[in-house]
């Protein structure tokens, strides 16, 4: 039987929202396909109840005593090892920062093709699978196959795709194995970033602000609003480089790509580059003074108005709701 | 210390247009640029080089006209640039390019490689550590800052949502984000002179001879089936009225759609 493999990133015990997000893909190709979705990872700690709750038929857990952190070098020949044996048809991995540092050096040692930051995936008549990304700072969209090797390798942006939950009882392989001792690399330390933010990536409600701002404390004030919402801030390029907003959480071309239910944004103008990092998001509010504002074109819901008055309008009315 | 850096040639993406009829990039008259990672990476070895007194190549592979991104790297500080450059190498895919700049920094000799973290053309961040894996040695990619004493490098790498400090020997692979520095300008004296000596050497697959099965179009495991526009259609509703009752419309609106 065919075998559509998820590679399951993990973090301080948790599982990324992106690895489940694939898995949920893996299930809806595997009924088109007859194949069964194979959920690895690499931890030393055991994440099956987690991984079991987004359907797999069976989860491979790799695991030794001395495992720290993630090392290119080391995951790459773990894996490695592992799918060169059991041949599987379909690889997907998320495109975190994680994701895209070991899915070349993996497709490279496996000598196989890899599709990059996928936002459609699909499968043609012969169970090909058909995968389709932005490519010129999203302003071209591309179709890529892999016909002639195996795995056929992808990897997805967070938020493409939603999870689901899927009861599903799979079969459990631990597999011990040894760490290469001398490894070249060596992670001293990891600093977290500002920790006020919460990673955007996975938020469900993003707030962002743009040059219309006009000023650092706008974001205050947004995040205000984040708050009511259980949501996030986010910025345009201009905000961040106007210093009123740390580069971190940029939405865009050259920043994050983001999908939460409701993006909010609020005095940005929409240039393509910022969309091409948010116009994927279910549901988008713009609030803009110049109802030419190219954001308008790709907004769910349109408000012509000033920034000032109507966020701490909404801010109050939200307040008010909650009581 | 004998450093490589990886450089390409790419179409500055904010000048593209859209033929509204065939749904096609044109790319006429759209100007090339450096890649600006790469331009951040070729930085990162020209400050080694001034710390430490290190030999920087720059290599790009592309047509004729990439020679144009290893004058400027020359006019920035490199002391060598070589372009590879063939018709059997058009056409790479990820896999078949790093196929061809791993055959090349072989025979060019390394202790560390740059690349940038990405080109903003093919977007794939992939050439980089894929060029690492076929060399067999290790990758530190996204890295925002690097220092270099006592004959180790000290990396801090820009993360999703953390910054990771790495060690690292030669020899290494770095993919540098653009974020890591201001690139240096390039000296208008050494440019005129370079562009009077014409040193840019240009390598084909006569000098790399590699297996023409596994590079260009035909050894790319993956193929382009199809490219198209993308298209944005949305209704856009536009709420009106007095600043009440716009925040009055949008609330309701998002609880019956269970938004909120
Ligand atoms: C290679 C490249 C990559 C880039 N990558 C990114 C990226 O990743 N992300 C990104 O965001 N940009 C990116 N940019 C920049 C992008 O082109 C735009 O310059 C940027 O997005 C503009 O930000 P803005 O919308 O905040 O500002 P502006 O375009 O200046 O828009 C401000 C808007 O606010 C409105 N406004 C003003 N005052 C108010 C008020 N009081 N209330 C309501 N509305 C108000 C104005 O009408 C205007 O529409 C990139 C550019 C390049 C060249
Ligand atoms: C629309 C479209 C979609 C594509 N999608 C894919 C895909 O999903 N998978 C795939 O394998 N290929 C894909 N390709 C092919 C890919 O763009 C080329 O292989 C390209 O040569 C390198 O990829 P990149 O531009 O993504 O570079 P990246 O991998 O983003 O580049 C990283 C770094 O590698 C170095 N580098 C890259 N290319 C060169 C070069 N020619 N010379 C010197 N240094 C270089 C630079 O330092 C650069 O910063 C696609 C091409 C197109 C036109």
């Amino acid at each position: 039987m065919k075998e559509i493999w998820v590679y399951i990133e993990t973090f301080n015990k948790k599982v990324k929202k992106v690895s489940l997000e694939l898995l949920t893909k893996a299930n809806e190709l595997s009924q088109k396909l007859g194949a069964k979705v194979v959920a690895v990872y690499i931890d030393k700690h055991d994440l099956d109840d987690t991984i079991s709750k987004y359907g797999a038929d069976k989860i491979i857990h790799l695991y030794s005593k001395d495992l720290q952190i993630y090392n290119s070098q080391i995951y790459t020949d773990a894996l490695y090892n592992l799918i060169k044996d059991n041949r599987p048809h379909i690889l997907l991995i998320g495109a975190t920062s994680i994701g895209r540092d070991l899915a070349p050096r993996l497709a490279a040692k496996l000598n196989t093709g890899l599709t990059a930051d996928c936002t459609q995936l699909d499968l043609d008549e012969d169970g090909l699978l058909l995968q389709t990304r932005p490519a010129f700072g999203g302003n071209i969209m591309a179709t890529i196959i892999c016909p002639e090797h195996i795995p056929q390798m992808a990897t997805v942006r967070p938020g493409i795709f939603e999870a689901k939950k899927l009861e599903k009882i799979p079969e459990i392989e631990k597999i011990e194995f040894e760490l290469e001792k001398d490894c070249i690399t060596k992670t001293l330390e990891i600093m977290e970033k500002n920790s006020l933010l919460k990673y955007i990536t996975e938020s469900n409600v993003i707030v962002a602000g743009g040059r219309g701002l006009s000023k650092k404390e706008g974001f205050d004030l947004l995040r205000d609003l984040a708050k009511e919402l259980n949501g996030t801030i986010a910025a345009s390029r201009a905000a961040v480089e106007a210093g009123w907003a740390p580069q971190e959480i940029q939405v865009g071309q050259t920043g994050k790509t983001v999908k939460p239910k409701i993006y909010i944004a609020c005095g940005i103008s929409g240039a393509i580059q910022h969309i091409a990092g948010m116009k994927d998001s279910k549901c988008i509010i713009a609030i803009n003074k110049d109802k030419n504002a190219p954001i308008f074109k790709i907004a769910d819901y349109a408000i012509i108005g000033d920034v000032y008055e109507i966020v701490p309008k909404l801010i109050e009315k939200l307040r008010t709701l909650k009581q | 210390m004998d450093i490589v850096v990886c450089i390409k040639q790419v179409p500055d993406t904010t000048e593209l247009k859209i033929d509204p009829i065939t749904g096609t990039l044109i790319r006429k008259g759209v100007p090339s640029i450096m890649n600006y990672d790469d331009k951040a990476a070729l930085e990162e070895a020209l400050k080694l080089k001034d710390q430490i007194g290190a030999k920087v190549t720059a290599i790009s592979m592309g047509p004729e006209q990439a020679k144009e991104v290893l004058e400027e790297a020359l006019a920035m500080g490199a002391d060598d640039a070589i372009l590879i450059s063939d018709k059997v190498f058009s056409g790479s895919d990820t896999w078949a390019t790093s196929n061809v700049l791993s055959e090349a920094i072989k025979k060019i000799g390394f202790d560390v490689i740059f690349t940038g973290r990405q080109a903003i053309d093919g977007d794939t961040a992939q050439v980089g550590p894929q060029i690492a894996q076929k060399l067999g040695i290790p990758q530190v990619t996204y890295v925002r800052k690097l220092t270099y004493k006592g004959g180790k490098f000290l990396i801090e790498r820009e993360m999703d949502d953390y910054i990771e400090i790495v060690e690292a020997k030669t020899p290494v692979l770095f993919s540098v984000v653009k974020e890591a520095n201001n690139p240096r300008y390039l000296d208008v004296r050494r440019l005129v002179d370079i562009c009077k000596r014409d040193p840019i050497q240009v390598w084909n697959n006569n000098d790399l001879k590699i297996d023409e099965s596994i590079i260009g179009l035909k050894g790319s495991p993956t193929k382009v089936k199809k490219t198209f526009t993308p298209v944005f259609e949305k209704e856009t509703k536009i709420i009106e009225g007095s600043t009440d009752e716009k925040v009055q419309t949008l609330i309701k609106e998002l609880k019956e759609k269970h938004l909120i």
